[in-house]
C-alpha cells in the first residue's frame, strides 16, 4: 500500500512508488478523498486532491483506481447539478447537510431510478463503436440514446433485454466481439474527462446559434459548433449575458459551468431555470439544462476539473445528435486554478505567474467545440461560450489574450456602457465575429435575402458615429453639419433602440430574427427618409423633433413579437409624416 | 496526543519547522510553550513525512531552536461558540480580551467552515432599508448579500458603515433577533474605538461581537480574524435564527498579511506579490454570506477595503469585485466637495438588487428610476468632460440641463448627512423630482404610465428655486 509522504494545500506527494499512472484517479487518505496523479517521478508521485486536505496525515494510505479521472455518462445527467468532479450536489446535501463535507463517496447518477428503456437493436445485428443500442426518455424534452463506447471494438448482438424499465447499471445488451469476448452493456459508460470524445468528421459551420439577443444575432453572430469569449471586468454583466444566452438560445441542451463563481448565482440559475418555461416546448428550462457548480470557496483542484467534466458531458450528448451550448463562467477562474496548482508544484512561471502551458490548455478546451458527424452518423454540435474575467479589467492580461487567439467570436463587455446601464454592455467597436461570412447563406435563406446588406448598413452607421464622436467629444454636436447631426441621432436610435435590450421585459428579453430584421429596416428607412427631407430643405431640428426617433426607440416594447405586421403601419405612417414635413419645407 | 516535542529545527519569519515528529496532520493546531511559561498558538501549514512546518500566530519573537516545547492538538483550529459572545470583545484568534473571562462554550467549530452547497442556499430577495438614498435606490442592499465598500484612506467609509448599522432595519417584521459581528483586521486603535463608541451610542453594543486585530497585532492572527468572525456569525445565524450583519474592515490589510505570510513561506508570487491563491482565499471569506434553506437567520456581509492609491484595478479590490455581489465605491472628489456619503454612483452596483426590489418589496417603479438615474448621471459625466473643453456656455440646451441635473443630484440625492434617514418612498420621490428637471424626451428608461404619474415640472422648479 502506498502512503502519503507530504501534504501542502491540495497537493499531496507519495514517495518512491511505481504503481501510479499519469492522470490516474486515486483515493487519498483514510477519508478516501478523490485525487488525480499529475506528476510521476522516480522519487515522488504528485497528486492533486479535489477536496479539502485538512486533517490528512503522512502515512495515510493512497489507493489507485487504475483508471483516469472519468465522468459517468448515462441517463440522469440532465436536470441535475454536479460539483466539479460530477458528484450530484443534491445527493451530497442529503448526506452531509447544507455544508459540503469531505470524502463523500457518491455515484454520479441515481442508481435506483428506473428508466423506460426501448432496445433498438435485435439479436444478430452487427454494432460498431458509437452505435445506439437503446433509448429512454430522460426528461420530457430529451430522449437519452445509449451508445457503444467510442473505444469499443463492436461486435454481434448475442442477447438483448426486453423493453421495460431498467436502472442505469442493469445489463440490457450483450455483444460478442470479433475475438469472441462477450461485452455487457448497461445504460451508462465512463469516459476520461481530459480526452476529447472522437467523432467521424468535423463538418463545416453553417448554422447560427439563435439567441434572440439583437446585438448577438445580427451584429456579432455565433454559430452552432462555434466558440465565443465574453471578457469583461466585474459588474459589466458577463454572468447576466450568459444567463440570457442560456435561457433563450436554440440549443437542445445547455451545460452551465459555474467555475469559481458565486454560490448565490448558482442558486439563482437553479431557481430561475426551474420557473422559466421554454416557449417552444412549454417545459421548464431545467429539463434541458445541466449545471456544474464549483463555487469560489469550493476546492480549487475541482475547479480545474469542472471545465473538463462539463465538456465531456456535452460531447456525450453531441454524439446522440443534439446541439449543446456550454456556458463556462468563468474560464479565468479555471486558469487561476491552473496557476495555483502550478505554484504549489513549484513550476517555472511564465506571464504573471501563470504556467507556460496556459495557452495550450486554453486551446485544447476550445478545440473541443465543433459541428460534427458522430461515429453513428448523427449530426450534433458543441458550442462553447466562455466568460473571461480579466484582472484589473485589462484585456491585455494573459488569459484574455490567449483566449482571443483560440475563439472566433469576441464579445468585449465595456465598463462605460455598463455604468450607463446599457445592457448587454457588448462594445460593438472592439468586438468581432468571424462567423458572419459562414452564416451569410443561412440568414439570406431564412430571414431575408438582403439581411446581410441591412446588417452592414447598420454597422456602417455605428462606425461612422464612432469616428464623429472623436470630434463631438471635443467640440459638442452643435458644430457638426446637419447631415452629420442626423447620423448621430440615427446612431442613437441604433444604440438605444436596437442594441440595448431589456432582459426583464417580457417581449424584449427574446426577439425573433424576423423582428430584429424589421427593426433594422425601420431604422434605415427613417434614415433614408430623413436624409431626403434634409436635402429637400427641411430643418434638421424639425426632423429630429418630429417624434419618430422616440417612437422607433420604443418599437422594441410597442410592437409585440408576434405581430410583425405592425411594422407596415409604422412604415406607412412614418412615410406620411415625412411627406408632410417635406411639404412644409417647400411651402 | 500527549507527546511534547522539545525545540525547533528552523525559524523563518512567522514559520517554524519541526523534525522527527509523528502523526501530525495537515492544518492541525499546536501550542508552543516557551521556557518563560508563555504559550503561543500555531498551525500546521505543511507536513512532510516526519517534518512539519508551523505558522506561529503571535509571531516568532523570542523563539529559539531550544527554548520551546510543542504540543499538537490533533484537530484544526476551532472557535468556542456561545450566544454569550454578543457584547464581548475578542482578539483575532477568538480569545476574549475584555477582561470578562472565557466564555462558556456551547459548541466548537472549525473556523475554516465548509463550503455551502449551492443547492442548500436560498436566493436572497429581502431588501434591507438603510435609509441612505444612494444605497437604497441605486445599490440596494439585500439580506444575505455581500456588498463591500471600496474606499480610500481618509474617506468616510467607517462613518458610512456606522450609519448603515444604525439605520438598517435588519430585523424583520417578526421581530427576529439581529446582531452585528464586527471583525477588524489591521485597523488603527482609533478606528476600533470609533466603532465601539458608535455601537455604544446607538445602543446596540450588547448585540455586537467584536473581533479585533489591530495594526500592531501579529499578522498571522489577522488571517484568522475574519474566519473567527464569520464562524461566530454562521453559528448565530443558522443555529440561533438571527439576522447577522458582518462588518469586516480592512480587507486590504488582510490581503497584505496574507502576502507577507506567503512570501515568508517562499511561495511563487502572482500579481503585485500577492499569492496566486488570493482569489480562492478571499472567496473563502466572502462566500460565507447568505441564507441557508430552512434556516430563519441570514448572514449579510459589508466588508470594507481601502484601495491603495484609490486604484480600483489593484488586485484586492479587483478580486473582491469578482467575488462579491456588487460594490459601493466612494469617491475622493465628491468627498472633497463636502458630499457625504461620497458614493461614486456609476461604478457602484448591487447584483442582487434586481430581484429584491419593485412591487412587493419596495415600489414598482424602483428599477426604472434607478436605471434612469444611472443613465442620466452617466450623461452628466459626458457633458462635464465636454464643458471642460469647450466651456459650459457652448453646450447644447440638453447638455446644459444635464449639467444642472448633475449638480442637483449630487447636492440633494447623494448628499444627505450622517443623521438623515430617508424612507424608500422619500428616496424614490426625490429621484423623480430630480429627473423632472430633465426634458421628458430624455427619460427613455421609464415607461409612459409612470412618467405621467411622477414627472412633475413644478417639483423640479421648486428644486431649482431652493438651489438658487
Amino acid at each position: 500500500m502506498d502512503k502519503i509522504y507530504s501534504v501542502n494545500g491540495p497537493v499531496v506527494k507519495v514517495a518512491a512508488s511505481k504503481s501510479f499512472a499519469m492522470q490516474e484517479m486515486v483515493y487519498v487518505g483514510n477519508k478516501r478523498l478523490i485525487g488525480e496523479v499529475i506528476r510521476v517521478q522516480s522519487d515522488f508521485t504528485t497528486i492533486q486532491v479535489y477536496e479539502g486536505t485538512t486533517g490528512l496525515m503522512p502515512g495515510e494510505p493512497v489507493e489507485g483506481t487504475g483508471a483516469p479521472m472519468s465522468a459517468t455518462l448515462g441517463p440522469g445527467i440532465i436536470d441535475n447539478i454536479f460539483d466539479g468532479i460530477e458528484r450530484p450536489l443534491k445527493r451530497l446535501e442529503e448526506l452531509s447537510g447544507a455544508f459540503i463535507a469531505d470524502g463523500a463517496n457518491v455515484s454520479a447518477l441515481d442508481e435506483e431510478k428506473k428508466y423506460d428503456v426501448t432496445v433498438t437493436v435485435k439479436t444478430g445485428d452487427m454494432l460498431k463503436a458509437g452505435d445506439i443500442y437503446c433509448t429512454c426518455p430522460e426528461t420530457p424534452l430529451i430522449t437519452h440514446k445509449c451508445m457503444l463506447s467510442p473505444l469499443s471494438k463492436g461486435g454481434e448482438v448475442v442477447w438483448r433485454a426486453e423493453d421495460g424499465s431498467y436502472r442505469v447499471n442493469d445489463v440490457v445488451l450483450k455483444i460478442k466481439t470479433a475475438r469472441g469476448e462477450t461485452e455487457e452493456l448497461t445504460l451508462c459508460q465512463k469516459w476520461p474527462i481530459r480526452t476529447p470524445r472522437p467523432c467521424k468528421s468535423r463538418l463545416p459551420i453553417t448554422k447560427p446559434l439563435i439567441t434572440g439577443q439583437r446585438i448577438v444575432d445580427t451584429i456579432l453572430p455565433i454559430a452552432k459548433g462555434g466558440t465565443a469569449a465574453i471578457p469583461g471586468g466585474f459588474g459589466t454583466g458577463k454572468t447576466m449575458t450568459q444567463h440570457q444566452l442560456a435561457k433563450w438560445c436554440d440549443a437542445d441542451i445547455i451545460v452551465y459551468i459555474g467555475c469559481g463563481e458565486r454560490g448565490n448565482e448558482m442558486t439563482q440559475v437553479l431557481e430561475e431555470f426551474s420557473e422559466l418555461i421554454d416557449p417552444k416546448t412549454q417545459r421548464p428550462l431545467t429539463d434541458r439544462t445541466v449545471l456544474i457548480a464549483n463555487t469560489s470557496n469550493m476546492p480549487v483542484a475541482a475547479r480545474e476539473a469542472s471545465i473538463y467534466t462539463g465538456i465531456t458531458l456535452a460531447e456525450y450528448y453531441r454524439d446522440m445528435g443534439y446541439h449543446i451550448a456550454i456556458m463556462a463562467d468563468s474560464t479565468s477562474r479555471w486558469a487561476e486554478a491552473l496557476r495555483e496548482i502550478s505554484g504549489r508544484l513549484e513550476e517555472m512561471p511564465a506571464e504573471e505567474g501563470f504556467p507556460a502551458y496556459l495557452p495550450s490548455r486554453i486551446s485544447e478546451f476550445y478545440e473541443r467545440a465543433g459541428y460534427v458527424e458522430a461515429l453513428n452518423d448523427k449530426e450534433g454540435s458543441v458550442t462553447i461560450i466562455g466568460a473571461v474575467s480579466p484582472q484589473g479589467s485589462d484585456f491585455s492580461e494573459p488569459v484574455t489574450q490567449n483566449t482571443k487567439r483560440f475563439v472566433r467570436c469576441f464579445w468585449a463587455l465595456d465598463k462605460s456602457l455598463a455604468y450607463a446601464r446599457h445592457y448587454p454592455a457588448i462594445n460593438w467597436n472592439t468586438s468581432y465575429s468571424e462567423y458572419v461570412e459562414d452564416l451569410e447563406d443561412y440568414y439570406c435563406e431564412n430571414v431575408s435575402p438582403d439581411f446581410m446588406q441591412v446588417r452592414q448598413e447598420i454597422s456602417n452607421i455605428l462606425v461612422e458615429e464612432n469616428t464623429l464622436m472623436e470630434i463631438v467629444k471635443l467640440m459638442g454636436t452643435d458644430v457638426l453639419p446637419d447631415d452629420q447631426k442626423l447620423l448621430i441621432e440615427t446612431a442613437r436610435i441604433v444604440r438605444v433602440g436596437f442594441l440595448q435590450q431589456n432582459a426583464y421585459h417580457k417581449d424584449d428579453t427574446y426577439v425573433p430574427l424576423e423582428k430584429q430584421y424589421k427593426m433594422m429596416k425601420l431604422i434605415l428607412d427613417f434614415y433614408k427618409l430623413a436624409k431626403n427631407a434634409l436635402s429637400g430643405g427641411a430643418a434638421v431640428d424639425k426632423i429630429i423633433g418630429c417624434g419618430w426617433i422616440e417612437k422607433i426607440i420604443k418599437v422594441k416594447y410597442d410592437i409585440p413579437n408576434d405581430k410583425p405586421e405592425m411594422f407596415d403601419d409604422y412604415e406607412n405612417s412614418m412615410r406620411a409624416d415625412f411627406a408632410a414635413l417635406a411639404g412644409g419645407a417647400k411651402a | 496526543m500527549n507527546v511534547k516535542y522539545i525545540g525547533l529545527s528552523e525559524i523563518n519569519g512567522p514559520l517554524v519547522a519541526l523534525e522527527n515528529v509523528k502523526g501530525i496532520s495537515y492544518d492541525e493546531m499546536a501550542q508552543i510553550r516557551l521556557d518563560d511559561g508563555t504559550e503561543r498558538l500555531a498551525r500546521v501549514v505543511e507536513v512532510e513525512e516526519d517534518k512539519a512546518v508551523l505558522q506561529v500566530f503571535e509571531g516568532t519573537k523570542g523563539l529559539s531552536l531550544v527554548n520551546t516545547t510543542t504540543k499538537f492538538q490533533g484537530k484544526p483550529m476551532e472557535l468556542a461558540l456561545s450566544t454569550e459572545m454578543l457584547g464581548r470583545i475578542f482578539n483575532g484568534a477568538g480569545k476574549p480580551i475584555d477582561g470578562l473571562g472565557d466564555i462558556f462554550p456551547e459548541k466548537y467549530r472549525d473556523i475554516n467552515g465548509s463550503p455551502l452547497n449551492p443547492v442548500s442556499r436560498t436566493y436572497p430577495r429581502n431588501y434591507i432599508n438603510t435609509g441612505i438614498s444612494s444605497i437604497d435606490a441605486l445599490t440596494t442592499l439585500i439580506r444575505g448579500q455581500k456588498l463591500p465598500i471600496f474606499s480610500g484612506s481618509g474617506l468616510s467609509h467607517n462613518k458610512l458603515a456606522v450609519q448603515i448599522v444604525r439605520q438598517a432595519k435588519i430585523a424583520d417584521e417578526n421581530g427576529q433577533d439581529f446582531a452585528i459581528v464586527f471583525g477588524a483586521m489591521g485597523v488603527k486603535n482609533d478606528v476600533a474605538d470609533y466603532f465601539k463608541r458608535c455601537f455604544e451610542e446607538t445602543g446596540v453594543l450588547q448585540r455586537v461581537a467584536m473581533f479585533l486585530n489591530l495594526s500592531n497585532d501579529p499578522i498571522i492572527e489577522r488571517i484568522l480574524t475574519p474566519r473567527c468572525a464569520l464562524t461566530c456569525a454562521e453559528y448565530l445565524a443558522f443555529e440561533h435564527d438571527m439576522h447577522i450583519l458582518v462588518i469586516l474592515t480592512d480587507m486590504t490589510s488582510y490581503a497584505e498579511a496574507l502576502r507577507e505570510f506567503s512570501s515568508s513561506k517562499g511561495e511563487i508570487p502572482a500579481r503585485k506579490g500577492y499569492p496566486g491563491y488570493l482569489y480562492s482565499d478571499l472567496a473563502s471569506i466572502y462566500e460565507r454570506a447568505g441564507i441557508v434553506k430552512g434556516a430563519k437567520g441570514s448572514v449579510t456581509q459589508i466588508p470594507i477595503l481601502t484601495m491603495p492609491n484609490d486604484d480600483i484595478t489593484h488586485p484586492v479590490p479587483d478580486l473582491t469585485g469578482y467575488i462579491t455581489e456588487g460594490q459601493i465605491v466612494l469617491d475622493r472628489n465628491l468627498d472633497q466637495t463636502g458630499v457625504y456619503p461620497a458614493v461614486s454612483v456609476l461604478p457602484s452596483l448591487s447584483r442582487l438588487m434586481k430581484d429584491g426590489i419593485g412591487e412587493g418589496y419596495t415600489r414598482e417603479d424602483h428599477q426604472m428610476v434607478s436605471n434612469q438615474l444611472f443613465a442620466a448621471y452617466a450623461k452628466v459625466q459626458d457633458a462635464r468632460s465636454l464643458a471642460s473643453v469647450i466651456g459650459e456656455e457652448e453646450l447644447s440646451d440638453t447638455d446644459k440641463a444635464y449639467m444642472k441635473f448633475g449638480i442637483l443630484f449630487e447636492k440633494y440625492f447623494i448628499n444627505q448627512g450622517f443623521d438623515v434617514n430617508r424612507s424608500i418612498e422619500e428616496t424614490l420621490n426625490l429621484g423623480w423630482n430630480l429627473l423632472s428637471t430633465l426634458p421628458k424626451s430624455e427619460l427613455d428608461r421609464v415607461d409612459e404610465e409612470h412618467l405621467e404619474h411622477y414627472y412633475s415640472a413644478e417639483k423640479a422648479k421648486a428644486l431649482f428655486e431652493e438651489n438658487a
